[in-house]
C-alpha cells in the first residue's frame, strides 16, 4: 500500500470549547495539533474568557462571530453546548475536518506509544472504504493486511471514505443508564482495527473523536436535533447520533463509505451518570423512533449531492416522524434552515 | 462488580470436527483444550491410509468407504479430495455445536503471550446473543468490559440467538491464490481484541479453518459443496457454505461474530496449485455474490431445510446459465438436505424441529 500523505493545509482541527480553561487541553494535544490550523468556537453559553496557551494557529470564534456570521437567520439553529463545534465546520474551508471533545487527551496503544488521532482519521478518510462486502481482516488496506480468500475482486477498488469515527478509552460513551447501572465500566481494551460499517447497517456515531470529508459530506453535519434539558454532558445528548444517522443514510445513498474503529482518544471523567439521569431520559425514548426511520429510509435518485440529501431527509422527517413529537418537526426545519445558512456562508 | 460466570465446557453438547488426508500430529498441541471431546474425524484421500489418532482422544472416524456406505447413492454430494467433505461429519454428529478446525492449524498466543483456547471463545461467542440489527461500535456488548454504546436502541439490546463464530487466524492469513502470489511473505502478526457481528444483509467470506456453529440453528446451511476431485473449482467449499449461511440467517434472524478466537495457522498452501483450484471460483463469483445479494426467502420458509432447498432451487434457475456446474451443485445441495433429513430424523437439526421466526 502506497504511503499516504497528509498535506498539513488540508486539514482544519475544530474544536468546540464546552469549558473556558483549555490549556491543559491543548497543551496534551500540542505534539499533535501544532501543525495544523484549528478552528476554536467558543460556546455562546459559556460567560468566562478562554485561555489558551500560544504557540498554535489557531481561529477562535465567539457568540459575537457566530451572530455577525449568522445573523438573523440563526432563527432554529442553536449554536450552544456541543453544537458550538458545527459553526466550525460552517467557516472552514478545508477538506478534511477533525472534531475531538475537549475533555479528551491522547491516548496510548498497547504498546504504550502516544497515538496521533489527526493521522489515522486522515488515512481512514484518505483510503478507500468497502461497504459492499465485509473483509473479515479489516481494514483491507493497511500494513501487513489484505482482502481475504473469497472477497470479489470487483470489490476492491473500494470507495471513498466520508466519516472516521473514532473510538474512546477510559471513559466510553455509553448512555447514562449504562453508566450509572455500571459506575467502574471503563473501557481498557485497546481494538487494533479499522473497519468500514456496511452500506445499510446503521451505527451509533459518536461525536466525541469525528472526523470527514467535508468536501463529500460537510452540508450532511446539522445542528438539528437538541433535546430539551440538554447539556454539556455528552449523555445528555443525541444530537451527534442523529447527525450521524443523516450522514450514514447519504453516504450509503451515495455510494460513499463510514469507517469505524480507530483511532482512540482518552476521554476524562466528567459529570455523574446518575446526576444526568435525572433528567428526563428523552434521548433514549426517542432512539426508538428514530432507527427504525433512519433503518428504512431510502433517497430518492435525483439527490446526488449531500445537500440534496438533506433536505429530502429533511422533508421525509417532517412528514413521518412529525406528528409522533415536535422535536423531529424543529429538527427537520433546522436542518434545512442549516442548508441555506450554509449555501450563503460557503458562497455557493 | 458481579463475578463472571466460568464459560461452560458443553463436553457433551459440541462435537470437533476434523477433516484429514495426512495425519493428527497436530492434536497434541490442542490436547489440553480438546481431550474433553469427542472428535469427529473425517478421513479423505485414500481410505486404505491408517490415520493414527493420538491416544486419549475419544473420537469416530469416517473415510470414504464409510461416506459411501452410510448415505448410499446420497454419498455423491460429499467431495472427494477436497476438505469440504467434512461437512459430512456435521451431518452425523449427534450434538448440538460443532467446532471444525484444518489440521495446520495450532494454538495461537495472545500478547501476553497466554495460550489462546479457541474453543472456549467459539462457545463464549455462541452462548451470547448477536446484533445483527444495528451496529455497535465497541463491538460485541456482550463480552466483559464492553456494553452498547450510547444511541444504541434499548429495544434491540437483547440481541438475536448466534449461530456461527467465525474465528480468526494468526501468521499465514487466508489469502486467494493472486494475493499469495503477490504477498508471499505477508503473515498477520496484527491481533485484533474483538469479536462482532456481522450485520444483516451484508456478506462475508467465511472461513472453515476455525469454525464453531450451533448444529440446531443452521446445520443444514453448512453444506460445503461440490469440490476437489471431479470439480471444476476448489477452495470455495467454506466459501459457499458461507454464503448461503449468511442469507439464511438474515432471513431467520440469527447472528454471525467473527473475530476472536485466533488459532495459528502453520502452513501456506502452494499458490500455484490455489491458484488452479480457485480460477473458476474467482470468476464465477463476481456473478455468484449479486445473486446472494438480490436472493429473497419468501416468509413461508421458517426452516433451515425449507430455506437451503429454496436457495438450492435459485441457483439451479439464475446460476445454471454461468456454468453446468451449478447444476449439478444445486442437485448435490437437495441431495444433501434429503440425506441431513435421512440421518437426522428426530431431535435436534430436523425439519421437523421448531422452526425459528421468519423476519
Amino acid at each position: 500500500m502506497s504511503e499516504v500523505t497528509i498535506k498539513n493545509d488540508e486539514v482544519d482541527i475544530v474544536i468546540g470549547a464546552i469549558q473556558s480553561d483549555l490549556t491543559s487541553f491543548m497543551e496534551a494535544w500540542r505534539p499533535f495539533f501544532s501543525n495544523f490550523h484549528l478552528i476554536v468556537v467558543k460556546d455562546p453559553e459559556l460567560k468566562e474568557e478562554l485561555k489558551i496557551p500560544g504557540g498554535f494557529n489557531l481561529h477562535v470564534y465567539t457568540k459575537s462571530d457566530i451572530d455577525r456570521v449568522v445573523g438573523s437567520s440563526a432563527g432554529s439553529i442553536s449554536f450552544s453546548g456541543y453544537a458550538c463545534r458545527y459553526f466550525g465546520y460552517l467557516v472552514s474551508r478545508k477538506k478534511y475536518i477533525i472534531s475531538v471533545d475537549d475533555d479528551c487527551v491522547p491516548a496510548k496503544n498497547s504498546s504504550g506509544e502516544l497515538i496521533d488521532p489527526v493521522s489515522q482519521h486522515i488515512i481512514n478518510l484518505s483510503t478507500p472504504a468497502t461497504p459492499f462486502f465485509f473483509n473479515t481482516l479489516y481494514d483491507p488496506y493497511c500494513e501487513g493486511a489484505d482482502f481475504v480468500r473469497g472477497y470479489p475482486f470487483s470489490l476492491r477498488t473500494g470507495v471513498e471514505c466520508g466519516l472516521s469515527c473514532g473510538l474512546w478509552l477510559n471513559l466510553a460513551d455509553f448512555d447514562a443508564p449504562t453508566q450509572a447501572l455500571k459506575p467502574t465500566l471503563k473501557n481498557t481494551r485497546y481494538v487494533d482495527a479499522v473497519l468500514t460499517v456496511p452500506a445499510r447497517s446503521m451505527l451509533p456515531v459518536s461525536g466525541i473523536n469525528i472526523a470527514f470529508n467535508a468536501e463529500l459530506v460537510g452540508p450532511a453535519l446539522t445542528p438539528a436535533f437538541r433535546l430539551a434539558k440538554e447539556g454539556n454532558l455528552r449523555w445528555e445528548t443525541v444530537e451527534d447520533i442523529w447527525t450521524g444517522m443523516c450522514v450514514k443514510v447519504i453516504c450509503d445513498h451515495l455510494r460513499l463509505g463510514v469507517k469505524s474503529g480507530i483511532p482512540y482518544v482518552w476521554r476524562q471523567e466528567r459529570g455523574n451518570a446518575i446526576e444526568s439521569l435525572k433528567k428526563e431520559w428523552e434521548g433514549v425514548k426517542l432512539m426508538e423512533d428514530v432507527v427504525p426511520f433512519f433503518q428504512s429510509l431510502r433517497l430518492s435518485e435525483t439527490s446526488v449531492t449531500a445537500e440534496d440529501c438533506v433536505v429530502e431527509i429533511a422533508a421525509a422527517v417532517k412528514e413521518r416522524l412529525g406528528s409522533v413529537n415536535p422535536k423531529f418537526v424543529s429538527a427537520a426545519a433546522t436542518m434545512v434552515e442549516w442548508m441555506k445558512l450554509w449555501k450563503r456562508v460557503r458562497g455557493q | 462488580m458481579a463475578e463472571q460466570k466460568a464459560t461452560p465446557l458443553l463436553k457433551d453438547e459440541l462435537d470437533i470436527v476434523i477433516p484429514t488426508i495426512r495425519n493428527l500430529d497436530f492434536l497434541e498441541m490442542w490436547r489440553p483444550f480438546f481431550e474433553p471431546y469427542h472428535l469427529i474425524i473425517v478421513q479423505d484421500g485414500d481410505p486404505s491410509k491408517v490415520i493414527k489418532v493420538p491416544e486419549g482422544f475419544d473420537y469416530e472416524l469416517y473415510n470414504r468407504n464409510d461416506i459411501n456406505r452410510i448415505l448410499g447413492p446420497k454419498a455423491s454430494c460429499i467431495s472427494f479430495k477436497d476438505s469440504a467433505c467434512r461437512c459430512f461429519g456435521y451431518m452425523v454428529s449427534k450434538k448440538k455445536y460443532i467446532y471444525t478446525i484444518d489440521d495446520d492449524c495450532f494454538v495461537a498466543k495472545d500478547p501476553t503471550g497466554k495460550d489462546i483456547n479457541a474453543l472456549e471463545q467459539h462457545i463464549k461467542n455462541l452462548l451470547s446473543p448477536s446484533t445483527p440489527h444495528f451496529f455497535n461500535t465497541l463491538y460485541d456488548p456482550y463480552r466483559e468490559g464492553a456494553d452498547f454504546v450510547r444511541g444504541y436502541p434499548f429495544s434491540m439490546r437483547e440481541g438475536s440467538s448466534t449461530a456461527v463464530s467465525h474465528g480468526l487466524w494468526l501468521n499465514i492469513p487466508d489469502y486467494d491464490a493472486p494475493t499469495q502470489l503477490v504477498k508471499p511473505r505477508e503473515r498477520n502478526t496484527r491481533y485484533v481484541d474483538a469479536v462482532l457481528t456481522i450485520p444483516k444483509g451484508t456478506l462475508f467470506p467465511m472461513c472453515g479453518m476455525n469454525l464453531g456453529f450451533n448444529r440446531d440453528l443452521i446445520g443444514p446451511a453448512m453444506y460445503f459443496g461440490l469440490m476437489g476431485d471431479g470439480q471444476p473449482i476448489g477452495r470455495y467449499d467454506d466459501m459457499w457454505a458461507g454464503w448461503c449461511t449468511k442469507v439464511i440467517c438474515d432471513h431467520l434472524n440469527l447472528g454471525i461474530k467473527t473475530g476472536l478466537p485466533y488459532i495459528w495457522h502453520s502452513k501456506a498452501s502452494n499458490p500455484f496449485v490455489n491458484l488452479k483450484k480457485e480460477y473458476k471460483g474467482i470468476y464465477w463469483q463476481e456473478d455468484i455474490i449479486p445473486f446472494f445479494q438480490a436472493v429473497k426467502l419468501p416468509k413461508e420458509c421458517t426452516t433451515v431445510q425449507q430455506c437451503y432447498l429454496e436457495l438450492a432451487k435459485e441457483v439451479k434457475a439464475k446460476l445454471s446459465e454461468i456454468d453446468p456446474y451449478f447444476t449439478k451443485l444445486a442437485d448435490a445441495m437437495v441431495t444433501w438436505i434429503e440425506a441431513w433429513d435421512e440421518l437426522n430424523p428426530t431431535g435436534p437439526g430436523a425439519s421437523s424441529a421448531a422452526p425459528a421466526a421468519a423476519k
